[in-house]
Formats: structure tokens, C-alpha cells, sequence
């Protein structure tokens, strides 16, 4: 948290964590898919199921999905927006459990060629989020920095692959987490690094033995159309 | 950011220099950026606030139904010259309630700490700037105080409603904008932070207890309390009364009547105005509507 999160952000209301958290998942969201999304489930939990509607979670959600920002005046009439866009969506309710945060949502993104991706996140106050699951295999990472997501067989020797590579790259680990389906299944590693790590060099990574997938999430501005842009806030002289 | 708002005084009071100088440094170190770009930060964050009080629209409503037109219906009270209140804190009250109720319909705000608490600082600010011809720049400053304030309160508390109540948010607010606000007239560190520190005992113990969960039945008007509040407790502090308790005591006394606090009063709409009967009319009302839609 710093300055930024005291006073800020410049957001549509009416809640920071139903309203531009839920954006702010979608937009993650968007970005760790990678490309275009033909189909978005949403599934709701919790407090955004039961009070989402109110709170205009629901069209947050598609909104950031979209790639809007959280200042974005078109989030209320992000559904118009979809409708305009031929952005497919479905909205309904899950029950992810107990230890769920209370404000979880779900989202089962498809995309071309059966390229599927499930995603829990949480949206934890102020805007911030958490993302807690990423293909049914535990993660725990924030969006806010570059983050380096591998799946891989759990054997011996690729965390050694994946740091070796960043250390070539002279990449700062920030955080790094690992966790496995169980001894011998799947495994993921989730590094959040202090810049960005170049395409080419995941792709070397991702054809690496052992090496399921790797997902990554840039922190790179999307670039926006001259529409978009005009949506955000700008800064305009106030009349009395 | 800072964990206490003595160690802001006493780096202040050692290099001879501003509170708002202290957390602006510390912004810069912090996020890496230059003092230019902190203060262009702290500055766009001000015009967006002047944005959401200009674009409050009189006749709208939030998606439940719950609020909008109360800012309008006040500013015809002081139109007639009917208010109790001077004019001073007539315009606080009113614009309290327009910014809040913009967020409520969803429209652009800027969270401060909070997009709950969001018309406590605009409403403080900008009544300022109007009566004593401020410039934005001394706005700016004071944005910085309010930053501060409320860093050390998420630090050593909490500004999340689903937390700490509605005092680390409503409060939170109203001591930010206190401090603030003694700036704007003259306050210097210790006089800004006793300020904080009375805005926020007066808000201690309050329960975040949304009606249907919303952010609008008791928010919206719980807004103008800590925006008047932030005015009475700059006049109490620039009076020279004190507050008993140090500041940085009273920012742990809401932690820790925040541990005291059941779920049911931490914005799950459980407890307190939520289930009266009437809240659960409300809400019972609402879900219903959503079914049918």
C-alpha cells in the first residue's frame, strides 16, 4: 500500500472492493488469458453473489474483462458495451466454499481453439485483489507486478531452469511461491518479479521438457483506442 | 509510508520543514518517482475530486432507489436561507452529500481513503478553497496531510470497513481531513495530528452496517458527519484544547475496538441498521426486485 491507495484511485463507485476490485479482476484476467476471449463464465460467491448486483459487480466484471479501466464511465452500461462489442458472457452463482474470501468470483474464460483458462480471485478491499487459483492449482498473487506463472511436471530441476533464466536475464525475484497438486502431478511456480520478463525467452521456456505452460502477466498499459482514452478521466476545467 | 504520525512530526520538526514536505519524500522514496511527479499525482487526485462534486447530477438516483436528491433538497434549504447552519458548514454538508451520492450512482470518485468515505475530503477542501481563496497548489499540500494521516491509520489500524467498522473508514476520513484542514488554517505538525486525533475519537465505535449491503443507507449521510466533524475538531485544535490521548494512542484504540467489533458490524449488512425491520424491508425488497429482473 502507498500513497496512492490513501488518496485514490480515481475510480466509478459505489465500493472499492465490489466495484474496482471487480474490474480490476477482470482486467487481470484479460491480461493472463493473453488473447482474445470468445466466452467469459462468471460465477459469484459470496458477498459479490448476494450483494453484487447492487454494488454493480456484476458489470464491473464484464467491464474489466473488456480491458475498461476503473475510472471508466461506460462500467454502468458495460452490459450495452458487451452487446456492441459481441463480448459473450454468462453471469451466475457457485458456492466455492468456507474458506473462500467472501468476495470471490469465479471466471471460466474460452477462448480460440478450446484454449480454456479457470480463475478464482478475490477482491481483498481497497481495490486490491488476489488471485487464488489459476487452473484448479493454488496460487496467491496480487496483479500489481510482473508475474511469471509455470506449470510443470512435479520433477526435479525446473525451479533451477526458471530462476537460471532470470539470473541470465538479470530479473529480481520479488516473490516466489510453489505448489503441486500432489508428489509426481502437476506443479506451479508463481514469481513476481520486478520487471518484465521478454517474450521470446518465455516462449524458450515454455518448450522446455517438463514444462507444461507458462502463463504471464505484464504490467504494460494495454493500448487503448482513442475511444477508450476518452472514456477515462481527464482532467477538465470545473465551472462553478 | 509512515506507522506514526509522532515520527512525522519529529522528522519534520528536526529538518525544519512541513508535514506535507515529510510524506511527499516519503511518497518519492517509496514509489520511486520525483517530487514533481508526486505532487502532479496529489494534484490530478484534488481536480478529480472538484470533477465529482461539479458532475453531481440533481435528480438521479442510485440503482436501489435508496438515495440521490438529498444534496439538491439541502442546497434549496440554504437557498432559502432556512439552515441552522452558517453557510460554511451548510456547503460542507451539501457537497458531502453530492459527492457520496455520485459514487452511490456510480459515477467517477475518488476513494479517500474510501469510495464509502469519498465526500468527507472533497466536501472539506473545496468549502475551503471557496472561503479563503486558497490556491490549488496549497490544496495540494494539504492533500498531502490528509495522505499521510491516513497512511499511519492503515498502517496501525485499518481503513477497510470490512475490517475495522465504519470508524476506519468514515473516521478515517474525517481525521484526514481534519488534518488537513488545520493546515489550510495555519496548523502547524502537532496542532494538524491533535486535530486527527480529535476527529477520529469522536467516530471511534462506529458500526459499518450497510442496509441490503449497499453503499448507501447509512454511508451516504454518515458522509457529512465526518465531513462537519473534521471542522469542529480544526476549531477545537487551533483553540489549543488537546486531546488527552496522543494521536498515534487513539489510531490503536480503533484497532482495537475494532477486535472488539462481531462480524455482523464489519459491512456484512448482519447487524445494526441492516436488520432492523426495516432494513430487512429493504433488503428483502431489493432481492426481489433482482429476482424479477
Amino acid at each position: 500500500m502507498n500513497l496512492s491507495d490513501i488518496i485514490g484511485p480515481v475510480m466509478v463507485g459505489p465500493s472499492s472492493s465490489h466495484t474496482a476490485g471487480a474490474v480490476k479482476i477482470g482486467t487481470v484476467s484479460r491480461k493472463l488469458f493473453g488473447e482474445k476471449i470468445t466466452k467469459a463464465e462468471i460465477l459469484f460467491h459470496g458477498s459479490f453473489l448476494s450483494t453484487g448486483k447492487g454494488h454493480g459487480t456484476d458489470r464491473a466484471i464484464v467491464a474489466g474483462l473488456m480491458g475498461l479501466s476503473v475510472d471508466d464511465d461506460r462500467i454502468p452500461d458495460s452490459f450495452q458495451e458487451a452487446e456492441k462489442r459481441g463480448f459473450d458472457f454468462t453471469l451466475s452463482g457457485t458456492d466455492l466454499g468456507e474458506n473462500a474470501h467472501p468476495n470471490s468470483v469465479k471466471l471460466i474464460l474460452h477462448g480460440e481453439n478450446d484454449k480454456k483458462m479457470e480463475i478464482v480471485a478475490a477482491s481483498v478491499g481497497g481495490g486490491r485483489i488476489n488471485i487464488v487459483e489459476l487452473d484448479g492449482i493454488s496460487a496467491n498473487f496480487s496483479g500489481d507486478m510482473a508475474t511469471l506463472i509455470v506449470h510443470n511436471m512435479d520433477t526435479p530441476g525446473h525451479v533451477a531452469k526458471v530462476t537460471g533464466l532470470l539470473h541470465v536475464l538479470s530479473i529480481n525475484i520479488a516473490t516466489m511461491q510453489l505448489y503441486r497438486s500432489k508428489r509426481g502431478g502437476d506443479a506451479v511456480m508463481v514469481i513476481e518479479c520486478d520487471s518484465e520478463v521478454p517474450e521470446a525467452h518465455r516462449k524458450w521456456l515454455a518448450e522446455q521438457d517438463g514444462i507444461i505452460r507458462v502463463t504471464y502477466l505484464s504490467q504494460i498499459p494495454e493500448e487503448l483506442s482513442p475511444e477508450d482514452l476518452a472514456h477515462q478521466y481527464r482532467e477538465k476545467k470545473v465551472e462553478d | 509510508m509512515y506507522d506514526s504520525l509522532n515520527e512525522i512530526c519529529l522528522a519534520a520538526e528536526k529538518t525544519s520543514r512541513a508535514f506535507w514536505q515529510i510524506i511527499m519524500e516519503d511518497d518519492c522514496a517509496e514509489q520511486g518517482i520525483t517530487e514533481e511527479q508526486s505532487m502532479e499525482n496529489m494534484r490530478r487526485m484534488y481536480a478529480a475530486m472538484k470533477q465529482s462534486d461539479a458532475h453531481y447530477e440533481p435528480d438521479r438516483l442510485s440503482g436501489s432507489g435508496l438515495v440521490g436528491t438529498e444534496a439538491a433538497k439541502l442546497r434549496n434549504r440554504r437557498n432559502e436561507g432556512k439552515m441552522i447552519a452558517d453557510r460554511f458548514t451548510a456547503d460542507i454538508m451539501i457537497r458531502a452529500l453530492r459527492v457520496s451520492e455520485s459514487n452511490a450512482c456510480m459515477k467517477r470518485i475518488v476513494a479517500a481513503p474510501t469510495a464509502g468515505s469519498c465526500g468527507v475530503l472533497p466536501a472539506v477542501l473545496i468549502t475551503a478553497q471557496k472561503k479563503y481563496d486558497l490556491d490549488d497548489d496549497k490544496i495540494m499540500e494539504a492533500v498531502f496531510v490528509a495522505g499521510g494521516i491516513g497512511g499511519v491509520i492503515a498502517n496501525r489500524a485499518s481503513i477497510s470497513g470490512a475490517e475495522g467498522g465504519c470508524q476506519a473508514e468514515i473516521g478515517s476520513a474525517s481525521a484526514m481531513a481534519a488534518g488537513a484542514l488545520t493546515y489550510l488554517m495555519g496548523g502547524d505538525c502537532r496542532e494538524i495530528c491533535n486535530s486527527a486525533a480529535l476527529a477520529l475519537k469522536s467516530l471511534l465505535g462506529l458500526a459499518c452496517d450497510p442496509v441490503a449491503g449497499l453503499v448507501e443507507v447509512p454511508c451516504v449521510k454518515r458522509n457529512v458527519i465526518g465531513a462537519v466533524n473534521a471542522v469542529t475538531a480544526t476549531d477545537m485544535s487551533l483553540a489549543g484544547i488537546m486531546s488527552k490521548i496522543p494521536p498515534d494512542e487513539v489510531i490503536d484504540a480503533m484497532r482495537g475496538v475494532a477486535t472488539h467489533m462481531g462480524s455482523a458490524i464489519r459491512e456484512t449488512g448482519e447487524g445494526g441498521l441492516a436488520t432492523t425491520p426495516t432494513g430487512i424491508d429493504i433488503r428483502n425488497m431489493i432481492s426481489m426486485a433482482q429476482n424479477n429482473n
